[in-house]
């Protein structure tokens, strides 16, 4: 491991439990547990599995032009970082939240993130982004100069975050934390644990009833600590990571979207919000909007081989008649489905569910189906 | 009945019928839960080093190479049909093929388990 990886809150715990560490977005972050990706995997799924995310980017977006603590300090705001994606935000109730993408000018997604409007009446004229690793230097730094005259961009340093995921996870997230049991899938409160301040949202990257828990630094081992002392909970690496949210169908940026792919490509079009789709004025609109109304060159698509081979990220995908019609872009094993699962980009013309299609695994065509995602169905909290 | 290695994690192990090649124990530990196995078919030739076999696990592809050259002979479909044999008994039941040697003297270029344990620690 080369020394000038970075480490978060939780390095000293992720060792202490035996994990296996790896390179990722430049961290050293746990890839499994002495259990293994497998196990793990349906352990989350079943019970609860706890993940260290503090890689990912937390940041606080306040207006400069209104004193916060009023609604028009939120629609402020709102309007401010409507200018960089394509979501509702004016229209997010306090404490909702809304997963979106930042755009280029050509509608391609820079990345995809959270953007929570607080709970807390003070906090009207903030949004709360959490946004990927990989990617949150450069959008912090696009977001701080594209909106540097109306908006103040407080990078959370200073904050961990930590993912309890599964159909399991209220029930121990509710004995250290008492209230999230009412909180409902994409809405986030505030609480005080042990004298600070801890952000809970309801959502995830699995496909799982669960939460997102932003905590100072300081606390976050305490925090995670007690958690793993519930028999139901038990800690989640990077490997299951991607195989749960590739079974729920949801995008790894970088593999899955890119600079190069729209939203309504990457098959994410309801993150374009009706009024936003009205006033067509977010970057990329008119390329947006004219795949919308005439359908995009390409789409992403679930793809299902029909053996037991799994088709890994770069796969080509072929027609029946052997003509390159598209890629897999993230591929592998899928636990819970106990079967491979895929999904990948492929020409419009053969986006359409059922379609016959080939992968070419290691020079041969292997059959396979369009189909649709998740494969495996999601299980969120609606109340 | 001899075990050798090869510095890609195969081991082969000879009789009087033949070659019975497999992976290591340190080969499927690092791999984690094998999920699926592709073998050759009978009667295939190799040469040393050509990919012989796939192994998967849920997060990664691997490629098992011919420690020496040969005819498959016999493979075990039972690997195939329950892939996590491989983590179970990497050393024993979960063997790969079988191979008729063509050319048995390439094996005294492998390393023994001795040799092998050694370069485990090496790397």
């Amino acid at each position: 491991m080369t020394a000038d990886l970075k480490r978060t809150p939780l390095y000293d715990l992720h060792l202490s439990l035996g994990a296996k560490m790896v390179e990722f977005a430049g961290y050293e972050m746990p890839v499994q547990y002495p259990d293994g990706v497998l196990k793990e995997h349906i352990w989350t799924r079943t019970k609860a599995g706890l993940f260290d995310v503090s890689h990912m980017g937390q940041a606080f977006l306040k207006t400069k032009r209104a004193e916060l603590g009023s609604d028009a300090a939120h629609a402020d705001i709102a309007d401010a970082i409507e200018t960089l994606l394509p979501g509702e935000i004016r229209k997010l109730k306090k404490g909702g939240m809304r997963y979106s993408v930042l755009l280029n000018k050509d509608g391609g997604v820079m990345d995809d993130l959270m953007v929570t409007r607080p709970a807390r009446d003070d906090m009207q004229g903030v949004l709360f982004l959490v946004v990927n690793a990989a990617c949150k230097d450069a959008d912090f730094k696009h977001i701080a100069s594209k909106l540097k005259d109306r908006a103040e961009l407080d990078i959370a340093g200073d904050r961990a975050l930590i993912a309890l995921q599964g159909p399991l996870a209220v029930n121990a997230l509710q004995t250290v934390v008492p209230g999230v049991e009412t909180q409902t899938f994409m809405t986030m409160k505030p609480y005080h644990w042990n004298g600070v301040y801890v952000i809970v949202s309801r959502c995830g990257y699995t496909g799982e009833d669960g939460f997102e828990i932003s905590i100072p630094n300081d606390s976050a081992e305490e925090f995670a600590s007690l958690l793993l002392t519930h028999s139901d909970v038990a800690p989640i690496g990077l490997g299951a990571r991607d195989s749960l949210r590739l079974e729920a169908g949801l995008c790894l940026y970088g593999h899955d979207m890119d600079e190069t792919t729209s939203p309504v490509e990457g098959n994410i079009a309801f993150a374009l919000g009706k009024r936003r789709k009205e006033e067509a004025n977010f970057p990329g609109a008119e390329r947006i909007l004219s795949e919308l109304a005439n359908g995009p060159a390409r789409l992403r698509v679930g793809v299902k081989p029909e053996g037991r081979a799994p088709a890994r990220e770069g796969v080509e995908i072929v027609d029946m008649n052997g003509a390159k019609i598209g890629v897999v872009t993230s591929g592998g094993f899928g636990p819970t489905a106990n079967a491979p699962v895929a999904m990948g980009y492929v020409d419009f013309a053969h986006s359409k569910t059922g379609t016959l299609v080939q992968l070419m695994v290691r020079g041969k065509a292997l059959p396979a189906t369009i189909v649709d995602m998740p494969v495996v169905p999601h299980n969120y909290y609606r109340g | 009945m001899t075990t050798k290695f090869t510095k890609d994690h195969e081991w082969i192990r000879f009789d009087d019928a033949g070659a019975t090649i497999g992976i290591s124990d340190h080969a499927a530990e690092q791999l984690g839960d094998v999920v699926f196995v592709e073998l050759p078919e009978v009667g295939k030739t190799f040469k040393k080093g050509d990919d012989m076999a796939v192994v998967e696990s849920v997060k990664a592809a691997s490629d098992v190479y011919a420690p020496i050259s040969g005819e498959v002979v016999e493979v075990n479909q039972s690997i195939v049909d329950d892939p996590s044999k491989v983590n179970a008994e990497s050393m024993g039941g979960a063997w790969f093929v079988k191979l008729k040697p063509s050319n048995p003297a390439e094996a005294d270029e492998l390393m023994d388990e001795a040799a092998y344990k050694a370069y485990l620690e090496t790397i």
